[in-house]
């Protein structure tokens, strides 16, 4: 309907990371337990849009989604302009630590989504406290690459043609085809360079096969989804992972690939509801 | 843990003859004319390489994103540029109305060690959905069946 103005609004916050601050941008709906979404490597938030959009959440959630440095309309910080980009645990848990400490959020849930999905392992293993929850998506301790990330940023390709094709593969075959474009036109938006910084986390610097072992589920919830059609992140993957990691809750996802929130909206909705239930569930108990 | 589902192991997923994989293969450069804006997608695109089963493999000459010659290799003293080879059993899968989690990429497919990609790949990536919608045109003119 012309003229429909959604509930989703979005805000800037300025957050010190690492000595400097950044303008962060951010978009939230809802109120209730703070919930705060971390979007796949080489994109932004826009790819929670749906989950933000939802009354069914909004009415118990706070559903905050923001776009990392670098990200969207995060801009990267003033003095690394030029610089190689590059992602690591310390630099993604500084910033996540701190974004929620800006926005004085008690206690949230993060959900992350493929290296989003990586990082809540590392939360949960350095800073459960902090946290009320923990849902990975396409998340597992370590996965094997199936390509080399220096084609990603190279002056004879263009970057975001190569990133969004390469990502493709990831999407389950006949989801509903606009989710399927907008989820790629995330990728042919990144800036230069980007997508593969953050594979530096994912791939090098974020490895924690022998680390999940000291998660305690007690402290706080963990719940890993992983999509049947993910083959960067398989189930086997996440099922391997969450072997080693007494209490956690898996799903593997039918229909669905790498990008469960954007590729399919609703049908990822099924599998997060009974997550989000279970969390209002453990809150009133 | 707690588990839900565990997905089942289906290797090889679907059931498949040699020939169907070499007639599917075949009807590519027509299917390929018939879609404008594939084309399109390629029309930047001038490469010889060698694309097919890895029972068949075919030499593809492909100018302005059009395929103007496909020949069965082996061709005496012809060169290739790169080189996609995937098993039968890859594109029988692959051309799948719903493809099977894993056959359902052409990089799902090497990494699962199905298919090897060789050569110098600076016109495959450059172009790298072009070539997936290329070698999936099968699917769509119905291969196989529902897998």
């Amino acid at each position: 309907m012309s003229g429909f103005i959604e509930p989703i609004v979005g805000r800037y916050v300025h957050v010190e990371i690492d000595g400097e601050i950044n303008r962060i941008y951010f978009e939230e709906n809802g109120s209730g337990i703070p919930l705060v979404c971390l979007h796949t490597a080489g994109s932004d938030a826009r790819q929670w849009r749906h989950l933000l959009a939802d009354e069914e959440f909004t009415k118990n959630f706070r559903v905050i989604a923001f776009d990392m440095p670098w990200h969207g309309k995060s801009n990267p910080p003033d003095s690394q302009y030029g610089g190689e980009y590059r992602l690591t645990s310390a630099s993604y848990t500084a910033t996540i630590r701190a974004f929620c400490k800006a926005l004085k959020l008690e206690r949230p849930v993060v959900m992350g989504c493929s290296i989003g999905g990586r990082i809540v392992l590392n939360l949960a293993i350095e800073h459960a406290r902090e946290f009320r929850a923990l849902i990975g998506l396409e998340s597992a301790d370590f996965q094997q690459p199936w390509y080399d990330t220096a084609w990603l940023n190279r002056p004879d390709i263009h970057g975001g043609e190569v990133c969004a094709a390469l990502v493709s593969g990831l999407i389950a075959p006949n989801g509903p085809e606009a989710s399927r474009n907008e989820t790629l036109w995330g990728y042919k938006q990144g800036g230069p360079g980007i997508f593969k910084g953050d594979l530096y986390f994912y791939r090098v610097d974020g490895d924690l096969r022998g680390r999940t072992s000291a998660i305690d589920v007690g402290q706080c919830p963990l719940y890993l989804l992983t999509g049947e059609y993910d083959f960067s992140c398989t189930p086997e993957d996440t099922l391997r992972t969450a072997a080693g990691i007494p209490g956690a809750r898996v799903t593997v996802m039918e229909r669905l690939g790498h990008f469960p929130m954007s590729e399919n909206p609703a049908q990822f909705r099924r599998y997060i509801v009974p997550v989000l239930q279970d969390i209002i569930d453990k809150q009133n108990s | 843990m707690e588990s839900q589902r565990v997905r089942p192991n289906a290797d090889p997923p679907v059931t498949y003859t040699q020939e169907a994989i070499l007639e599917g293969f075949k009807a590519i450069p027509e299917l390929l004319a018939r879609d404008a804006a594939l084309i399109a997608r390629g029309r930047w695109l001038d490469v010889d390489c060698l694309l097919g089963p890895t029972t068949q493999p075919f030499h593809v000459a492909i100018r302005a994103g059009q395929i103007v010659d496909m020949t069965p290799a082996p061709v005496l003293m012809r060169s290739w540029r790169f080189a996609y080879r995937a098993t039968p059993a890859a594109f029988a899968a692959y051309w799948q109305a719903m493809p099977p989690a894993g056959w359902h990429d052409l990089l799902a497919l090497t990494k699962r060690g199905q298919a090897s990609l060789e050569g110098d790949l600076h016109p495959f990536m450059a172009h790298l959905q072009y070539f997936k919608d290329l070698l999936a045109l099968p699917r769509q003119s119905g291969f196989g069946g529902a897998s």
